[in-house]
């Protein structure tokens, strides 16, 4: 086994309680995550994504399955003997030391020598450009900082990797957005592999290598956010990463005619049978709304317009009763182009369906 | 201690503002003025009257006559001998300040060792548990300080609970003399001022955040570390609270080394009471009152230094 991976769980399963009544907060997820990667687990609250993050820091033993850090078998092993690093959702930063005493306490705990540590120190205030708060008490700094204190703090002994649970969660919109570059650009440096716990989709669409979503418990679907976005697997992939619309379709040969007679190309490599039922997903943007007049396309009422600055939400219905949203872009000059209750003709960008497996 | 300075840039209060302060600073004199006359009454009257005294002649039976003299401090320390007139050191009071403070240190330590894992375990219960335990840690003060100490010298007498259910079980074979030794003072002074260092601990270890523990462990500390690194540093004010909590009230105790101590193992509490009693020497026994406040004195500054300061650098 060579050392492609950095983490990798396998069969890991995470029950909380006993009996009947227990809870399996993990069941039976397998991810190989590889060396130097920003790998993402996106998914909502309650999904099995901070548990696995325990799990591969230790705090947590798993139910069942195993954890490999670079190929070794660390599933038994304690969160002070893993070469894995966290950054707390809280920041959980020690208030009785100052700035520096914080980046420097995994070191001191590993009995590096002082100089190696002051080094270090060093170069990590340097890393995370707090140079001048190096004396300062971790209380007297602000939200961002602190975040900042507890990533050199995480990074200082130059983990293999590093955890990430929902850091950015506490800071406000700005701020966040700042944090998301610097955290790209800090992994992008140290080249330390990051694995990065979140709920949200955005987030986890504009940093991530690789995007692990969850949902109860299960790993759903695996891939570069491209794929996640433009290739869900499932309906709950679809729908948790950015809006989309659900239609019913049936396979025709080679094409996916939709309720309403209107064909779409077959998605390449799909495999549903001649005259299966299936559904097929379609983003907002993918939407085209023409005129009424069109005959080869659906024929839709728009029911609402929301104007949100870049773009406007159109929704509509179908004369078969099928609620779509196009996302349309705001004209230059603010005026709108189609109003309420309109009567339109809906046709979908080449190659935007995509058939979900459930 | 920190140093508030006005910040820069903040405007100079006006004259109006200042009679404003002034009439709000009056007012709030005149409002704590009956809290003010009660600590002059109750508290630092009987200071002064004890300090007067320790400089007084004292009288033949009891009481003093108002004449200055110092023997009342000098007699801490040293004592005319009856036979040759030569002045020479008390040992049998160095002997008593001595147990004292080595039995008032050695309780506050036991205390410590004692409360601190009970604290940790009330402080990681469920909050609804928490009250629980609390009350039972409060239960003693329902009860007389008196009767609680007698109750523990049955227990540990000759005959009492402790020898009986050792002797049953076979890990002693004749029962351990407990009484009237500094042992028995010892375990009595652990037992009544437990408390008093389970709580503040508690309030300190309830305010820690669990969280950090995670941090320590997942930057390589091993639990000794985490403990002593971690968990300890940031709950030293509570440690040193009750440290004085325990520490002041044992170094006075009277009660205690009286019924467990059988009058022989005397700590000053009940030195001081001799000599206002039997001994008929009210000045020394008012100096002695006196170093012990004095003494508790530094001892508090000490301390309070000790957690507001700790200014380190790296």
């Amino acid at each position: 086994m060579s050392q492609v991976y950095a983490v990798q769980a396998r069969n890991t399963v995470k029950a909380f309680g006993q009996g009947d009544a227990a809870v399996r907060a993990l069941d039976d997820v397998s991810v190989d995550i590889r060396r130097g990667e920003f790998f993402t687990l996106l998914g909502p609250s309650g999904c099995g994504k901070t548990t696995l993050l325990r799990l591969i820091a230790g705090f947590e033993m798993p139910t069942s399955g195993t954890i490999l850090l670079e190929g070794q078998d660390i599933t038994t092993l304690p969160p002070n003997k893993r070469a894995v690093n966290t950054v707390f959702q809280s920041y959980a930063l020690f208030p009785h030391l100052t700035v520096a005493q914080n980046i420097g306490f995994g070191l001191q705990m590993q009995g590096r020598p002082r100089p190696e540590i002051n080094a270090t120190v060093d170069r990590m205030l340097a890393l995370v450009k707090l140079e001048a708060m190096a004396h300062r008490k971790t209380s007297q700094l602000s939200g961002g900082q602190q975040q900042r204190v507890a990533l050199a703090r995480a990074l200082a002994p130059q983990p293999k990797v590093l955890l990430l649970d929902e850091p950015l969660s506490a800071l406000d919109a700005k701020l966040r957005r700042e944090m998301q570059i610097e955290l790209k650009r800090l992994q992008t440096e140290t080249g330390i592999t990051f694995v990065f716990v979140t709920h949200d989709q955005e987030e986890a669409l504009t940093m991530s290598d690789r995007i692990g979503v969850m949902s109860a418990g299960k790993l759903q679907q695996v891939g570069p956010p491209r794929e996640i976005y433009t290739r869900p697997v499932n309906r709950f992939v679809a729908s948790f990463i950015g809006e989309t619309n659900f239609l019913p379709a049936t396979r025709d040969g080679a094409h996916l005619r939709l309720s309403g007679g209107y064909k779409v190309d077959l998605p390449a490599g799909c495999t549903v049978a001649e005259g299966a039922d299936v559904t097929v997903t379609i983003r907002p943007e993918q939407v085209r709304v023409g005129d009424a007049l069109d005959s080869g396309a659906i024929a839709a009422k728009i029911t609402s317009l929301v104007y949100i600055g870049t773009d406007t939400h159109c929704h509509m219905l179908t004369d078969n009763s099928t609620q779509i949203v196009a996302r349309l872009q705001s004209a230059a000059t603010g005026e709108a182009d189609f109003a309420t209750g309109q009567r339109v003709g809906l046709r979908f960008a080449p190659g935007a369906a995509q058939v979900l497996a459930d | 201690m920190a140093v508030d300075h006005l910040k820069p840039g903040l405007a100079k209060p006006s004259p109006a503002e200042r009679a404003a302060a002034a009439t709000s600073a009056r007012n709030g004199w005149l409002l704590s003025a009956p809290a003010l006359v009660i600590l002059a009454l109750a508290a630092i009257g009987p200071l002064i009257i004890m300090l007067v005294y320790s400089f007084l002649t004292p009288g033949p039976s009891g009481n003093v006559e108002w004449q200055f003299s110092t023997k009342g401090w000098t007699g801490i320390v040293y004592a005319k001998d009856i036979f040759d007139d030569t002045y020479k050191l008390v040992d049998a009071h160095m002997t008593i300040f001595w147990r004292s403070i080595k039995l008032s240190l050695i309780t506050t330590v036991l205390t410590f060792l004692v409360g601190f894992p009970t604290a940790w375990f009330i402080a990681t219960q469920p909050p609804r548990a928490r009250a629980f335990w609390l009350f039972l840690i409060t239960i003693p003060f329902w009860t007389n300080l008196l009767i609680r100490t007698f109750a523990v010298n049955q227990i540990i007498r000759n005959e009492g609970l402790l020898n009986t259910l050792l002797l049953k079980i076979g890990v002693i074979v004749e029962p351990l003399r407990m009484t009237y030794t500094d042992t028995a003072v010892l375990i009595g002074m652990v037992y009544v001022y437990l408390p008093l260092m389970v709580l503040p601990l508690f309030a300190a270890l309830d305010r820690f955040d669990l969280r950090l523990l995670e941090a320590g462990y997942d930057l390589y500390a091993s639990r000794w570390q985490v403990l002593t690194r971690v968990i300890l540093p940031i709950v030293k004010p509570g440690i040193v609270a009750g440290s004085i909590l325990v520490f002041v009230p044992a170094l006075g105790a009277y009660v205690i080394p009286r019924v467990l101590g059988g009058g022989k193992q005397m700590m000053v509490g009940n030195f001081i009471e001799l000599q206002f009693g039997q001994g008929k020497n009210w000045p020394l026994g008012a100096a002695i009152s006196m170093l012990l406040l004095i003494v508790v004195t530094i001892a508090l500054v000490y301390y309070t230094r000790a957690v507001s300061g700790g200014k380190r650098d790296v």
